[in-house]
């Protein structure tokens, strides 16, 4: 696949503003075309990630950001797909500058969101598996983060205190990233004595609910030629394939899996094939990647995406984590911005965060929180309903 | 009291979740399909109705140490913690459910057999639950 160049990336710090999410998207979006040097009349495509805790204007985000920067006659067009949303509104972006139909695209996801749990849309919906596993098992978000985890510890031999450093570390990478929400170190004691949501997740083992929003500018290379941005780092992967048949892993928001008992299950788990399909796209193998921005939904999620990523065997993460390997200055380091454990997520921006992040970091531009020398980048996400994304930048 | 869901499980003395099974493909599912098989190799639009085997082992587990929020609906007040199994059945699939009244995660690991109950969910319905062998 050809890559396309990203000119610009900017965000909105994630916090709990309580401001329309209208507001965050378009500060992101200025910041993003002021890092590119482009005019937002210069803009011929705007993708808006959709959120679905914004009315009407959330589902036509692409036309609320474009709207509110001031109409200007760019094509627009609105992404959902779940926590992959940002991954998937970027795609779209690309795929109409690969076919020659845009120059420049400008990509902007932004969510504000409420307290504590997510929880599905209000009203009776028996045929809706998201507002079944509430209403029959009181399945939340952080339940299913919870079973994986549990199958870290009894398959793997992996430890609370092993989760809580993950949280130990990104809090520390996230010290100085001014768009994070939570800066302040963590020790593992604080993971262990926060309170038990989920056995065996802790509070600080979760990532929050934030507000905060992300853009990301992508151009063809006839406008890159045209104003010298050749030199900026590409995309050169973004997968956003969905399971195969049958998906045996379960998944939110259900509550089963389908049965292998007709058609075996394939050599690679849905996360894995998000991976696998973003390498074969990029052409590149888990060995040359520099850097991960992985999505740490909890701590123990971490651990499972850098295996799904092939950065080391199943059940070895946690090798890699107690070596130090993943810290920043290490082998392999996850989550330099700190992470969903820094920031919280704002489900249609977060994807688009990590490719802020990785684009920072391979400008040399991650203040306080660099990987030295870092050439390529890989992101890790994955959401409801069989989405799920996995982004590979270089230089 | 009925079941929370009309035709997803049995009750009686030896209560099964009921899936559907594809008489093209032979296709188990569950909840159950009705319109169409979920195989992608398969056009299947007819299915029966097939009870699933009551017992498995526990996939993972976890519990619910906060009210999880609306539409679950709390049994008690003040709220109590339940535990929740994800169960592999013999038909090769996962289910979730709460642990049985009485249990929890201290009364299972990963591997743990389990036998599928009915017990009430709330002052009208019934759901299945996971209980440890």
């Amino acid at each position: 696949m050809r890559p396309v160049t990203i000119a610009g990336v900017g965000m909105h710090p994630w916090g709990k503003w309580g401001r329309p999410f209208v507001e965050y998207g378009v500060h992101a979006a200025r910041a993003a075309l002021a890092d590119a040097g482009i005019d937002w009349t210069d803009v011929d495509l705007v993708v808006g990630g959709e959120t679905v805790r914004g009315g009407y204007a959330g589902y036509v985000a692409g036309s609320t950001f474009a709207q509110a920067l001031g109409w200007n006659g760019a094509r627009v067009a609105t992404s959902y797909a779940a926590c992959a949303t940002g991954a998937q509104a970027l795609d779209t972006a690309r795929s109409r500058i690969l076919a020659g139909m845009a120059d420049v695209a400008l990509v902007v996801g932004a969510d504000t969101t409420p307290k504590g749990f997510l929880a599905p849309n209000a009203g009776e919906r028996w045929d809706d598996p998201d507002w079944l596993r509430f209403r029959l098992v009181g399945m939340t978000n952080p339940a299913y983060f919870a079973l994986y985890a549990r199958r870290r510890i009894d398959l793997y031999g992996a430890t609370p205190e092993d989760f809580a450093a993950v949280k130990v570390k990104n809090a520390r990478h996230g010290l100085a990233n001014p768009n994070a929400r939570y800066r302040k170190e963590v020790s593992v004691d604080d993971v262990l004595g926060s309170a038990v949501v989920a056995d065996p997740l802790h509070l600080l083992d979760i990532c929050a609910t934030s507000d905060g929003g992300a853009a990301v500018v992508l151009v063809s290379d006839r406008f890159a030629k045209e104003r010298g941005l050749t030199d900026g780092v590409k995309v050169r992967a973004i997968s956003t394939v969905t399971p195969t048949f049958p998906q045996t892993v379960l998944d939110m928001p259900y509550l089963s899996t389908e049965s292998s008992s007709v058609v075996p299950a394939g050599d690679a788990t849905f996360k894995e094939s998000l991976a696998r399909a973003a390498y074969e796209e990029a052409g590149i193998s888990p060995e040359d990647v520099d850097v991960a921005e992985v999505y740490d939904l909890s701590t123990a999620l971490e651990q499972d995406w850098i295996e799904d990523l092939g950065l080391c065997a199943r059940g070895e993460a946690e090798q890699l984590l107690r070596a130090g390997d993943t810290t920043i200055g290490g082998r392999i380091p996850v989550n330099p911005s700190g992470g969903l454990a820094c920031f919280g997520e704002a489900v249609p921006a977060q994807a688009l965060a990590q490719v802020c992040e990785l684009t920072w970091q391979l400008r040399g531009q991650a203040e306080g929180r660099q990987v030295e020398g870092a050439r390529v980048g890989i992101t890790a996400n994955q959401g409801l309903f069989g989405h799920g994304s996995s982004v590979i930048v270089s230089r | 009291m009925r079941p929370a869901v009309e035709g997803w499980f049995t009750t009686g003395d030896e209560p099964a979740l009921v899936g559907s099974q594809c008489r093209s493909c032979g296709h188990v599912a569950f909840p159950k399909e009705t319109v169409f098989c979920k195989n992608p190799a398969c056009a299947g639009d007819e299915f029966d109705d097939v009870e699933l085997s009551r017992r498995g082992r526990v996939w993972s587990y976890t519990d619910a140490q906060y009210q999880p929020p609306a539409p679950y609906v709390p049994r008690t007040d003040p709220y109590e913690p339940f535990a929740i199994a994800a169960v592999e059945l013999p038909e090769g699939l996962v289910v979730v459910g709460q642990v049985a009244d009485g249990f929890g995660t201290a009364d299972i690991s990963v591997g743990t057999e389990v036998e599928l109950v009915v017990e009430p969910l709330d002052e009208e319905l019934l759901i299945w639950r996971w209980r440890p062998l």
